[in-house]
């Protein structure tokens, strides 16, 4: 059955045509069936090629299996092929993207169950499924982009869903053309790789940078290009301002789509490009860089915020962060590792969330939350394990890969990068914390109203949380780090053919038990500056505040970063647009068009001057016909 | 008989024919002038029979004249019709068809 | 002795039909008009006659001279035209109508002079009604059978036109 993986995304893709077409008709029951077994089904096909894979010796290239459709782009010498493979990135990529979009969408069932729009909810989000595993199964970048465009286009449709609503709205055109700006520089890149190296599919090009045709700086800048649109899907610096707005659309599409998967597509392309980036130590550097700072910078927002789902947006960017700092360091396994545990806990973080909002009535500030630990006896340890896996607690998945980047920075000689990630592991424990605290402990802050209307989720919605949780603490134990055991990380053995361009380090085994220690300090101390600040001493937080108000509002407002693009990129172009418009399009263009309809009614009114109704007149103009064509043929 | 004065002659009531119908400004006199026209080049027709030796002139006209015959009885039923909306034949205040 | 009577024939009845066509030109009286015509489509059929034409020229008589002018002449009974006509608009008409004629038919006598001189000497057989009749019903026959038609469907079509209306 292995060779029918490349039906995997037309699963979602047929369901969200039958759900587009005849949705007005189908009753809510079926679609509550239809739309999760489609992915399910993409599930079954990308875990039996997945076992397909592990089993035979996979060859240099990596690629077990590829089917090409059709042929698609056929211009003289160049040739792009609508082709499928499923080498083991892409294993990795369906099996998330697959096995937590399933769990997602049965969640959405109970989430979205009083919703209007039920039946487009689901239809879009299994276009986006499709989107995505066309995505990461396409086997030539121009392929990937028809999927990285589409993952875009759903984002916008998704974020937008209530559209009624303006903040909606404007949150998804915002997320579109943030990520068009990002898609522009991808454009670019793919321009100059396919000028270039004359290919579009990967193992070509891969094949085209081994033999030495590449030079480093004509891969600097494909790098660099290609990066820029990956900050943008993968909402990084500077082009993650709509990430944050886009908590508009509903839990579970942020879960799923703003957590475990379209964001993580930057990730998977650069790996995916990772013979590229090793021939380009300054593209790499910045990648690593960009990630790091991220990392840092959107932590320290998350410090301040208020909003549930603000936070664990910027928690999602932070993260982000790291997962680019692993593959700018060469760690690409690692990059990869973080980016599979991630999208277990940080969707059982949004998915939990969306469970508080709904005992709450659909209440995000934590600021009227508090002691809700007794009300919500499964939502309660989940969000909890969500939160110790994201703050680096050993045993936990998150610890495992946070730890893998971390060492492998190391061992670069990175130490700059490690300390900067080491600092946001702390900022990340702090906030998830604070959160917890704020959320969940301490005095009951909501009305006697939303009190009386408490209650725990139904169990469509708990069981995927506790599945998610039980993913969270083990599926790290496939990634065990040297000082368990040599061979036993049989995450990164398994992509290694594919990352052909990583980068090898070893530190010896007493330096990897240091530096474990180093990051498990790292997390318990966030973990007990929380306790301190948000069980403890309450009072506390209140008089840093006072103590520093302008740094406070600084992070409060995310460092003005909003109103900074606003005011230098946004009101430019539509002062220029307007000026355009008035100028230009509505004088000139207008006037052409209208003014051309004018000339012709003017000489239809000069030719009805001679319709004057008179049989006579009539035939007058016909015999005056009959002698000009009577004198033509004569003479 | 020199056909070309047959020829001559056709073309003469044609144009009077013409010039008849430009000129006057009832109908039934208009219409008469159209068979005037007719009968013109039925004359013209006539006579290049004789020319060619066909007879296929003359049938021609025959046919002619039975068309003429069955439009002018439609013709005046409309004239007639148009009288009674307006008590009046002036072909000039027939004008419905303006601009 | 024939050819001058034939010559002397085709100038009488030239004249008669265009002094006819003229006067109708001239006339106000639609009556007048009629009768002038019908003048004209009598001395037509006498032309008829001379160019070998006996049957053409019977029918003409019979239905141009006969039917039709008196389809005219009931039709202007009928009509109340005592009314006088209210004067002309446009005069620049006539002297553009009169140009134009003169235009056309110096024309169309500038294309009938390429016409061959000479006539065809023609059996005697030809134009009488035996050898119309031949052709007429052999090669001629749907164009016949066609007319025949279109005569009924004019016949219907004027007679509905024409029907008295209620008083409503």
């Amino acid at each position: 059955m292995s060779e029918y993986f490349w039906l995997i995304p037309f699963f979602p893709a047929i369901s969200s045509l039958i759900l587009v077409i005849f949705g007005r008709w189908l009753p809510k029951k079926y679609v509550s069936i239809q739309a999760p077994l489609a992915v399910f089904l993409s599930f079954l096909f990308g875990l039996k090629a997945f076992l397909a894979l592990s089993q035979s010796p996979v060859e240099t290239e990596g690629a077990a299996l590829a089917k090409t459709l059709f042929s698609w782009i056929q211009s003289g010498q160049f040739q792009i092929d609508f082709t499928f493979w499923f080498d083991p990135l892409t294993a990795v990529m369906v099996l998330v993207v697959s096995g937590v979009g399933f769990i997602i969408h049965v969640y959405s069932i109970g989430y979205m169950a009083e919703d209007r729009s039920y039946t487009r909810y689901f239809s879009l989000l299994n276009l986006f499924t499709f989107a995505m595993l066309l995505l990461v199964m396409s086997q030539n970048v121009v392929l990937m982009f028809v999927g990285w465009e589409g993952v875009g286009l759903c984002s916008y449709l998704l974020i937008g869903f209530w559209f009624e609503k303006p903040a909606a709205a404007s949150a998804g055109k915002k997320a579109f053309i943030v990520n068009r700006i990002g898609d522009a520089a991808f454009i670019l890149g793919i321009f100059f790789l396919i000028l270039n190296l004359k290919t579009a599919s990967f193992p070509e090009i891969n094949h085209a940078l081994s033999s030495g045709q590449v030079s480093s700086a004509l891969a600097t800048l494909i790098g660099l290009l290609l990066f820029i649109g990956a900050t943008g899907k993968s909402a990084q610096i500077p082009l993650y301002v709509w990430l944050p707005d886009a908590m508009e659309g509903p839990t579970p599409v942020s879960a799923l789509i703003h957590a475990a998967t379209m964001v993580t597509a930057g990730v998977y392309m650069v790996s995916r490009f990772n013979l590229l980036y090793s021939y380009s130590p300054a593209a790499s550097e910045i990648v690593a860089i960009i990630g790091a700072l991220t990392a840092v910078y959107a932590g320290t927002i998350a410090l301040t915020q208020n909003d549930i789902k603000r936070i664990l947006a910027y928690s999602t960017i932070s993260q982000i962060g790291y997962m680019f700092l692993g593959c700018g360091v060469g760690a690409y396994a690692a990059g990869m590792f973080h980016l599979y545990t991630h999208a277990f806990f940080k969707s059982l973080l949004f998915l939990a969330a969306g469970s508080v909002m709904h005992a709450l009535s659909g209440e995000l500030d934590m600021r009227k939350m508090g002691g809700l630990k007794k009300y919500l006896p499964l939502t309660y340890p989940t969000f909890l394990i969500g939160a110790i896996t994201i703050a680096g607690v050993p045993f936990f998945s998150g610890f495992f890969s946070k730890d893998a980047i971390l060492t492998q920075c190391y061992a670069q000689g990175k130490y700059l990068l490690w300390a900067l990630g080491l600092g946001g592991a702390v900022i990340t424990a702090f906030y998830m914390f604070r959160l917890i605290f704020l959320t969940f402990h301490g005095q009951e802050r909501f009305s006697a109203e939303v009190r009386h209307h408490l209650h725990e989720s139904p169990p469509v919605m708990t069981i995927p949380l506790i599945i998610l949780a039980f993913f969270s603490v083990v599926a790290g134990y496939v990634g065990l780090p040297v000082v368990f055991g040599h061979n036993l990380n049989w995450f990164e053995q398994f992509l290694e053919p594919v990352l052909k361009g990583r980068a090898e380090a070893h530190l010896s085994l007493s330096l990897e038990w240091f530096l474990i220690i180093v990051s498990v300090a790292v997390a318990l101390t966030g973990i007990a500056l929380a306790y301190l600040l948000y069980q403890k001493s309450p009072l506390l937080p209140h008089q840093l505040v006072r103590r520093f108000p302008r740094f406070y509002r600084l992070l409060l407002n995310k460092y003005y970063v909003d109103e900074i693009y606003e005011a230098a990129f946004v009101q430019p172009l539509v002062r220029g647009s307007e000026a355009v418009y008035y100028g230009f399009d509505l004088p000139v263009i207008d006037g052409a068009v209208n003014g051309s309809a004018r000339l012709m009614a003017f000489f239809g009114r000069i030719l009805s001057l001679f319709q004057t109704g008179q049989v006579r007149d009539y035939a007058l103009i016909f015999l005056i016909g009959v002698a000009l064509i009577l004198g033509l043929v004569i003479f | 008989m020199p056909p070309a004065s047959f020829f001559i002659l056709s073309c003469v009531l044609f144009s009077l024919g013409g010039l008849a119908f430009l000129i006057k400004r009832d109908l039934i006199t208009q219409f008469m002038a159209i068979e005037i026209m007719l009968n013109g080049a039925n004359l013209a027709l006539v006579a290049a029979a004789k020319l060619w030796g066909s007879l296929a002139g003359q049938v021609l006209v025959f046919f002619v004249i039975t068309v003429a015959a069955a439009e002018a009885a439609v013709g005046l039923a409309i004239i007639l019709l148009i009288y009674r909306q307006k008590k009046n034949i002036r072909s000039e205040e027939i004008n419905q068809l303006k601009g | 002795m024939a050819e001058k009577m034939a010559v002397f024939l085709f100038f009488l009845f030239a004249v008669v039909s265009l002094a006819a066509v003229i006067g109708m030109i001239f006339s106000r009286h639609q009556a007048h008009n009629a009768l002038l015509l019908a003048v004209a489509f009598t001395a037509l059929g006498g032309l008829f006659a001379l160019l070998n034409a006996p049957f053409i020229a019977a029918v003409q008589i019979i239905i141009y001279a006969g039917a039709i002018m008196v389809l005219f002449i009931f039709v202007i009974m009928m009509v109340d035209l005592r009314q006088p006509l209210p004067a002309a608009k446009k005069r620049w008409v006539y002297w553009l109508g009169a140009g134009l004629m003169i235009v056309v038919l110096t024309e169309l006598i500038f294309v009938l002079r390429s016409l061959p001189s000479g006539s065809h000497t023609a059996e005697p057989d030809f134009g009488s009604p035996r050898a119309l009749g031949q052709i007429l019903f052999t090669k001629y026959l749907y164009a016949f059978e066609i007319t025949s038609i279109l005569i009924v469907a004019a016949l219907v079509g004027a007679l509905y036109l024409a029907r008295r209306r209620e008083k409503d």
